[in-house]
């Protein structure tokens, strides 16, 4: 038997003024799968979170989440659904601390009166202190996010999306700027949110793409150009020609 | 130290309450009451632009329907105001036999003390709702609010049968509890109303501001789309705050119109609202002391400028702005708070300058290791 798809996306294009960001593209994500998804520049990697997040409407094609399409839903509809989502560049609430910025992810009840009590489920609270000790920002946890290095945003904007507890986390190149050493580190983390969730993790790192060890489907122009484990993608000779731009002939 | 910080807010109410009327003369407790009432709209502003982000260019709208209305309920009650049909006396002018239907309710003192704040709330709640909802922000919002203003100007300043238009209600020659309004012995006990009222709004302020409310305003202003996608739907805390802010523009306008002695389609200007914008930049927004300071400062400062160089004052206040925005982004308090004094100080060689990065012996981690070093020496 066969497990339902956690997102199927159909035949999506979108396009913008008559150029088009994706192509009839085709996705579907299992409960609990890790996928990477590659793709030089301009191959709609970013606009294809988009589509997801609600951010950007498609011209034509359905999305669906855990069998209901998400065609319509505002951003927050979409997130409170359970789908996360990081940005490409650490997007934080700069002044707001480490611990509250965490904590207002982390908000069950996501509405003016849910705030207002100020009060948290001491579960929610255990939940965060473990993740600011899991990417190592106890110590900044009264910091205004603003005043974090570029990597520590980067921790902080993915353990914000993991402090939603959302089913499907995207992550968008979660390690551009960070060092070796962090770079593995959230390759741990992904990995270990496998499986509880699904993670969809969009990168130019390839070293880090082999480090997830997950399967990888790479776009280009819009559409899925091949799917498989980085090893026999690597060496498709269609993926060579759009990464290094040799001709066929 | 800390006991100081505490009595602090107690002994300048107390100052403000009990020493500010035995040292200043009727007329300058008055300024200073009407200061202390166009505080609390700098309190609201700031809730609204200084927190949330919303630079409104509008909350003249609410300031004068405030006054309006406290204006009309004394017009109504006062019978040396009242003509010949038992309506005040100004209809006559425009040959208005009937009153029209809106006063009808401000016969009602209790209708009048909720309408000063509720008129005000449900146009903002209103207007706000339709702005938000349709995702209008930014330069576009402060447009709009600017728009709505000279609607509302336009309208008050034409209507000299509904609400004697561009001459405005006087309410200083009204009476209350058999006193006259624009006596001493009336402006003293509105003083002491505003100076009690002020606080409270500043609570109020607080209370919306503080916790996780106030850090959902906090993280609209730094980046809203974020706070989307972390599925928080924006407009509902937009809306309250806006509605919020315009209660609070209703009840300052209320006092400062009794104190004033005056409500007219002046309140509604734009270069009315711009200024209140002013006060907050100069006193320091997104905290909740700087409002008050840069109303009290900013007003009195006029009333001095005033006296001495009339005409002059438009020239010191767009100076001013200006020093602010460049030299003091933060405001007055801003700068206070961020060392801005010691730095002066530093600067004309008082004191002396700090060698190093201040922040090493605060850092977190080189707190953790220098921590760790120690106890491994023991």
């Amino acid at each position: 038997m066969v497990a339902p798809p956690l997102l199927e996306m159909s035949d999506v294009s979108v396009s913008f003024d008559g150029f088009y960001a994706l192509t009839d593209l085709s996705i579907r994500l299992l409960p609990g799968e890790l996928r990477s998804i590659i793709g030089p520049n301009g191959a709609g990697k970013t606009t294809f979170l988009d589509v997801i997040t609600g951010k950007v409407k498609p011209t034509k094609g359905s999305v669906f989440f855990r069998g209901q399409p998400l065609k319509g839903l505002s951003e927050q509809k979409i997130s409170r659904l359970g789908i996360g989502r990081k940005f490409q560049t650490p997007r934080v609430f700069d002044n707001l601390s480490v611990l509250r910025n965490l904590e207002l992810a982390a908000v069950p009840a996501k509405n003016p009166l849910g705030l207002i009590t100020d009060k948290l489920p001491n579960s929610v609270r255990d939940d965060v202190q473990h993740l600011l000790n899991y990417v190592g920002l106890a110590p900044f946890a009264r910091r205004p996010a603003g005043s974090l290095s570029h990597g520590q945003k980067q921790w902080l904007a993915i353990a914000m999306v993991v402090a939603q507890s959302p089913q499907l986390i995207l992550l968008d190149e979660p390690v551009a700027g960070l060092t070796d050493e962090e770079t593995s580190r959230t390759a741990d983390l992904i990995k270990s949110l496998a499986g509880e969730h699904t993670v969809v993790v969009i990168e130019h790192d390839m070293e880090f793409i082999r480090d997830l060890n997950a399967p990888v489907t790479v776009l280009h122009q819009g559409s899925v150009l091949t799917e498989g484990f980085l090893e026999t993608v690597k060496s498709d000779p269609k993926v060579i020609e759009v990464y290094l731009g040799q001709s066929q002939d | 130290m800390k006991l100081l910080s505490k009595l602090t807010p107690w002994i300048l109410l107390a100052v403000a309450l009990f020493i500010l009327p035995l040292i200043l003369d009727d007329f300058r407790l008055n300024l200073f009451g009407r200061y202390f009432a166009l505080a609390i709209t700098a309190l609201a502003i700031d809730l609204i632009w200084g927190y949330t982000g919303l630079l409104s260019l509008g909350q003249g709208i609410f300031f004068a329907l405030g006054g309006y209305a406290s204006a009309m309920y004394l017009m109504l009650n006062t019978k040396s105001e009242a003509g010949g049909n038992g309506i005040p006396k100004f209809f006559e002018n425009y040959g208005v036999a009937d009153l029209p239907f809106f006063w009808q309710p401000f016969w009602s003192p209790v209708f009048t003390l909720i309408a000063i704040w509720l008129v005000p709330a449900i146009i903002a709640g209103f207007v706000g709702y339709l702005i938000f909802r349709n995702r209008i922000k930014g330069v576009y919002f402060s447009i709009i609010t600017q728009a709505a203003l000279m609607v509302f100007y336009h309208f008050f300043n034409g209507q000299q049968k509904l609400i004697n238009g561009t001459n405005g209600l006087k309410t200083s020659t009204t009476e209350l509890f058999g006193l006259l309004v624009g006596s001493p012995d009336m402006q003293l006990w509105l003083y002491r109303l505003t100076v009690i009222l002020l606080p409270i709004a500043f609570l109020i302020c607080r209370y919306f501001t503080s916790g996780r409310f106030g850090d959902a305003l906090i993280a609209i202003r730094d980046d809203e789309l974020r706070l989307r996608f972390t599925g928080y739907n924006p407009v509902p805390f937009k809306t309250i705050v806006f509605i919020v802010a315009g209660a609070l523009c209703g009840v300052s306008g209320a006092l400062y119109t009794v104190q004033s002695g005056i409500v007219s389609p002046q309140f509604m200007t734009i270069a009315m609202s711009i200024e209140m914008v002013i006060w907050v930049a100069v006193g320091g927004r997104g905290t909740l002391v700087g409002p008050i300071i840069g109303a009290v400062v900013v007003n009195y400062l006029r009333s001095l400028v005033s006296e001495a160089l009339p005409e002059m004052w438009l020239f010191v206040q767009g100076a001013l702005f200006i020093f602010v925005v460049v030299l003091m982004p933060d405001g007055i308090y801003g700068w206070f708070k961020n060392g801005g004094f010691s730095r002066l100080l530093a600067a004309f060689g008082v004191v002396h300058a700090t060698a190093t990065y201040p922040q090493l012996d605060q850092d977190p981690v080189v707190l953790e290791e220098m921590q760790a070093s120690s106890s491994s020496k023991k």
